[in-house]
């Protein structure tokens, strides 16, 4: 229907948008080891990631506790992590930040940096470290740039999520 | 932040368990995600068919970017070439002079080696590259240091084959799908390569650090006779990659061994080679010997 016949009041946002917007825009996040960027160590922000906890920062108890599990086994497709670790840092994450909700106390932007932040460095950390415990327990500075990169890109990752969210529930 | 709808369950004994089974299905999808890790952890290659799906369906994207990047990828380093250009080139054309000699000793050698192999009957026909392909992407957010190679089983890759640049030694073939294979490469912890020291045979393995260097740690333990500017060359044993490939330079010492930086960065070589297992092809190289030797026998028998 063109839009100027459209009934102006009481619309309904798409369906479609408003339920599979969020889960495409992580997956396409995951999707981002895809592109020809060859690096010697690991430094590309893991975006699935930012995008998950941007959602989950904006948007609180839109997903489900359990939405880490199936988003992160996605991710270990892409990641080239060992398969399971993303399933399983991304539900640990999730499982803290409900907990947190459940508190019942107003976040400001702050605040969901420091959280998101917080998130950022145990998922890599626990991700390298669950490659090769021994070894890897001595050089984890490998990580710092990496780490850096993904929390100052993290504002930015939300700002986008927001415009996104703005046009997913728009009518 | 937006308040969420249902945070206080007040009451309701609905609204109270529905929390209650959110957060156990949460707590399951953390025992379920441990347990493939495990499972993942205890056989790597159990979930290959996964990763190569994922792999394959992301290849088309891959391969037209990494077209397009190999024309501006370089950008940068050729405007940084400005800089210090002129005390650049005198360095460069010192440096021609001294390799000029050194390459048309190196033909002499080359001319002695042929000929000397001829006496030998060591000039067996191998094929030394089952394919040339671009790296096509590379797992860059994890730890784990592996990266897609844009040739797959239908171009005759195999698990297990070794993968070099002309700079030296790559990695080798983890996981193959029908048009991409995942190579892992020499950095990464997990890969151990068995090198020796060019100058004098010195045996060692290479172990990955993530980093784009490797460990080395020498086989005669108590020694430690490793310098700053060693050439690492692959030795050969474990049949997997062929002698005397380049791997790494040593940088600096440690205690029990020393740090060596990799040559061939895996995030400057434009495009890798794919070539056939050298133990494999020995064993074929041998059998072939042997039924040709039987073959003769009996024409000589009759």
């Amino acid at each position: 229907m063109a839009k100027s016949y459209r009934s102006r009041i009481n619309r309904q946002p798409s369906q479609f948008r408003i339920k599979f917007i969020p889960s495409i825009t992580v997956i396409l996040g995951s999707m981002i080891t895809a592109l020809p960027l060859i690096t010697d160590y690991p430094i590309l922000p893991p975006m699935g990631l930012l995008v998950l906890l941007s959602w989950r920062l904006i948007r609180p108890g839109y997903w489900p506790v359990w939405a880490g599990f199936p988003l992160g086994m996605v991710d270990d497709i892409f990641s080239g992590q060992p398969f399971g670790s993303a399933a399983f840092l991304w539900s640990l994450v999730f499982i803290a930040l409900e907990t947190l909700d459940r508190r019942g106390v107003g976040r400001d932007y702050w605040q969901d940096w420091l959280i998101a932040s917080l998130s950022i460095i145990f998922v890599l950390i626990c991700g390298m470290l669950i490659i090769d415990f021994q070894s890897n327990l001595l050089r984890l500075e490998i990580l710092i740039p990496q780490i850096l990169l993904s929390i100052l890109l993290y504002p930015f990752v939300t700002r986008l999520i927001g415009a996104i969210d703005n046009w997913r529930v728009a009518q | 932040m937006a308040p969420p709808n249902n945070r206080r369950p007040g009451f309701s004994k609905r609204a109270q368990y529905s929390i209650f089974a959110s957060y156990l299905l949460g707590i399951l999808g953390a025992v379920v995600g441990l347990l493939l890790l495990l499972i993942s952890i205890f056989d790597p290659q159990g979930f290959a068919v996964l990763r190569t799906i994922g792999a394959e369906a992301t290849a088309p994207i891959s391969k037209t970017l990494s077209e397009v990047g190999g024309a501006t990828g370089s950008a940068g380093e050729n405007i940084s070439a400005y800089f210090n250009a002129a005390s650049k080139n005198a360095a460069m054309k010192r440096e021609l002079k001294s390799n000029r000699i050194e390459i048309l000793e190196a033909r002499a050698l080359k001319q002695e080696n042929e000929r000397l192999k001829r006496l030998l009957d060591l000039d067996k026909e191998v094929p030394d590259a089952i394919g040339m392909a671009r790296l096509i992407s590379s797992t860059s957010s994890s730890s784990r240091r592996m990266a897609t190679l844009g040739l797959g089983t239908t171009d005759g890759i195999l698990i297990g084959q070794p993968v070099r640049a002309p700079e030296g030694l790559v990695g080798r073939v983890l996981e193959a799908g029908p048009t991409t294979a995942r190579i892992l490469l020499v950095s990464d912890g997990q890969n151990v390569t068995p090198v020796k020291r060019a100058s004098d045979e010195l045996p060692a393995f290479a172990t990955g650090r993530g980093d784009g260097t490797v460990e080395i740690r020498p086989i005669n333990l108590g020694t430690n006779p490793f310098k700053g500017g060693d050439l690492l060359i692959t030795s050969g044993s474990g049949g997997l990659y062929a002698p005397g490939i380049p791997v790494a330079v040593v940088i600096r010492k440690t205690e029990t061994g020393a740090i060596a930086r990799i040559l061939a960065n895996s995030a400057k070589v434009s495009h890798v080679i794919v070539q056939p297992m050298f133990q494999a092809e020995t064993v074929a190289a041998i059998a072939k010997e042997n039924i040709d030797g039987a073959e003769t026998d009996i024409e000589g028998g009759e």
